[in-house]
């Protein structure tokens, strides 16, 4: 018994020297960090590292709380990402719907290879881009605003704008992602429900709405759930990189990924961005459990497990 | 028939109005780039950026080229770190999720479990920046670059692990097991030659991810110390917050800020930049739309 159960050992040692890298990479990447995770309930001395330092409970939780901040940060974080869901994908599936109309091959092709350019750029330069728009004196924008006899914007310090400027360029960098996506979705559907409903004498507009809606909803719905799923998590790169980490901005730019970024590097305050990553990892668990469970009921083959 | 050949056409327009309004807008801030970088600097500061330039002028990028020993150190480092960092990362997935398709290995249901943990919880930046720099110490080398966030991930290791398990004959393994062939050269031999598409797609995202990060550099390279490694997404980045970076990272150019046309090469550096990407693209199309729908729907 024993020598078989070696045996099979001996078997499988190859598999196991193949998954070894990759494990190993995952405990240093993935699960050494749980254990950095102590930070949030210490103060960190750096001499004495995370074990040997002073344990404080929830402290640095009730510091993050009771300021201003974390309700900011929270608000931006979730706000911005219940925008980009909802109009995000409403844009998206109507464009898609749009491109599938669309008779010319080349035509499709063109729009959908264009569409996707701004999503293979890296975030520092989608700032240059925006730069180029915003500058306070050789911006396009305000250049136009002159032109017109108008005033020059401050854009890099007036918040009221700046919602509307990350949803634009949320949209600019995302649109061609999120429409291969349902794009391919409504290709898949079978060309004879739309012959039939021709036949039939059905308008283009009922098409849509009787036929390509309905079988694209699973997609639609497992899309949107997954994305509630990672609702406290924001893109650090477009929160941190277009508003070029304006400190004027931060009350409608600021979300929590760009809180920690900033609590860490620039104020070396492990203790406030450590209780702030916690908090976004424990309810971002939370709410991925909650979207899988949905997803597993509404589509099965699209949950994460 | 007429009404219907009404409707058709009333949707042509619409969509073709439409879509052509999005794809002017994904491409109108490109040209502004560009047409930035052609522009005179003294025609720029009075009028500003424009779609067209007001007087054409190459001085942003002669300036350039003056400062062609960085740019051309960093564009080397992007390249050097995205082949390191992808090839490293297709064997390690690849022979991850290969021994993940084995069911009747003992132990692979916990590995299969431990990966998908990491797609629901994470240590999240504060941990994982302790841990890379006070334990691994990987701030200020080329490692930083490579090994922290982009090597592998869960998802791209299901991906893999699912190609293996539908697309592959289990016949073929069987085959070349009695024929005495060894569990890594079936791997390296019948697997992964077999697996081109599925390593196209997932090595083409992840060489994207590794070309244009900047995150790693910006949390573990300290611009004393670290700025030899920078790449190119990371020059843009220095730059981008203080334009004379460049002119002062050099000494000895003869070249002094105060003629740096500063506004103008802000935008040429810009689109040096974006210059490999956009010659890339027309041939890497077809993957990248590829990727994106293999990624978005599990197979």
């Amino acid at each position: 018994m024993t020598a078989k159960k070696k045996n099979r050992f001996v078997q499988c040692l190859p598999f196991y020297l193949m998954a070894l890298p990759g494990i190993i990479y995952l405990i240093c990447n993935n699960f050494m960090p749980l254990y950095g995770m102590l930070l949030a309930f210490k103060r960190l001395d750096v001499r004495k590292g995370i074990f040997g330092s002073d344990w404080v409970g929830f402290d640095n939780f009730k510091f993050l709380f009771s300021s201003k901040t974390a309700f900011t940060i929270i608000r931006n974080t979730i706000l911005y990402n219940l925008a980009f869901i909802i109009l995000g994908t409403a844009i998206a599936v109507a464009l898609a719907i749009l491109l599938n109309e669309i008779r010319s091959k080349k035509f499709a092709k063109f729009y959908q290879s264009v569409l996707l350019i701004p999503y293979l750029i890296s975030w520092v330069l989608a700032s240059y881009l925006a730069y180029a728009f915003l500058a306070q004196d050789v911006g396009l924008i305000n250049s136009v605003l002159r032109f017109f006899g108008g005033q020059n914007i401050n854009w890099y310090s007036t918040q009221k704008y700046w919602p509307f400027i990350l949803f634009f360029v949320y949209m600019w960098k995302g649109v061609g992602y999120m429409l291969i996506i349902y794009y391919s979705s409504i290709v898949s559907i079978s060309a004879e429900y739309f012959e039939a409903a021709t036949i039939d004498g059905a308008t283009k507009w009922q098409q849509i709405k009787s036929i390509t809606l309905p079988l694209i909803k699973s997609t639609v719905i497992t899309m949107v759930i997954l994305n509630l799923g990672r609702i406290a998590n924001s893109d650090f790169g477009l929160f941190y990189q277009i508003p070029r980490n304006s400190g004027a901005l931060y009350g409608v730019t600021q979300t929590i990924d760009v809180y920690v970024y900033n609590a860490l590097m620039n104020n070396n305050d492990f203790a406030m961005s450590a209780a702030a990553a916690v908090f976004q990892s424990v309810v971002g668990f939370v709410f991925i459990l909650v979207a899988n469970a949905v997803v597993k009921r509404v589509s099965k083959q699209d949950a994460l497990f | 028939m007429t009404i219907k050949s009404k409707d058709t056409a009333k949707w042509q327009v619409i969509s073709h109005t439409v879509l052509m309004i999005f794809a002017l807008c994904a491409l109108i801030p490109f040209l502004l780039l560009l047409s930035a970088s052609f522009s005179d600097e003294n025609s720029v500061m009075t009028l500003g950026y424009s779609i067209i330039p007001h007087k054409f002028s190459m001085d942003a990028y002669t300036y350039i080229a003056t400062r062609w020993a960085d740019i051309g150190r960093s564009y080397l480092m992007t390249i050097l770190v995205t082949i390191v960092g992808t090839g490293l990362s297709m064997i390690i997935t690849g022979m991850f999720a290969y021994t993940l398709s084995m069911d009747f290995v003992p132990g692979v249901k916990l590995m299969n479990f431990l990966c998908i943990f990491t797609m629901l919880f994470s240590g999240g930046v504060v941990g994982s920046y302790y841990i890379w720099s006070n334990v691994f110490h990987i701030r200020d080398t080329l490692a930083a670059l490579i090994f922290p966030n982009l090597m592998m991930n869960a998802f791209n290791v299901i991906l893999v692990k699912n190609y293996y398990q539908n697309s592959i004959p289990a016949a073929l393994r069987e085959a070349a097991r009695i024929d005495g062939c060894s569990e890594f050269g079936i791997f390296w031999r019948i697997v992964m030659p077999l697996s081109v598409p599925i390593n196209a797609t997932i090595g083409l995202m992840t060489g994207l991810a590794y070309w244009n990060d900047w995150t790693n550099g910006l949390y573990y390279l300290t611009e004393r110390n670290g700025s030899q490694y920078y790449t190119i997404q990371l020059m843009l980045n220095r730059i981008s917050q203080n334009i004379t970076w460049l002119a002062s990272a050099a000494q000895g150019s003869g070249v002094t800020t105060g003629s740096v046309p500063t506004t103008t090469s802000r935008m040429a550096i810009g689109v040096i930049g974006l210059l490999p990407v956009l010659i890339a693209y027309p041939f890497l199309q077809k993957y990248f739309v590829k990727g994106i729908t293999v990624g978005a729907v599990k197979e």
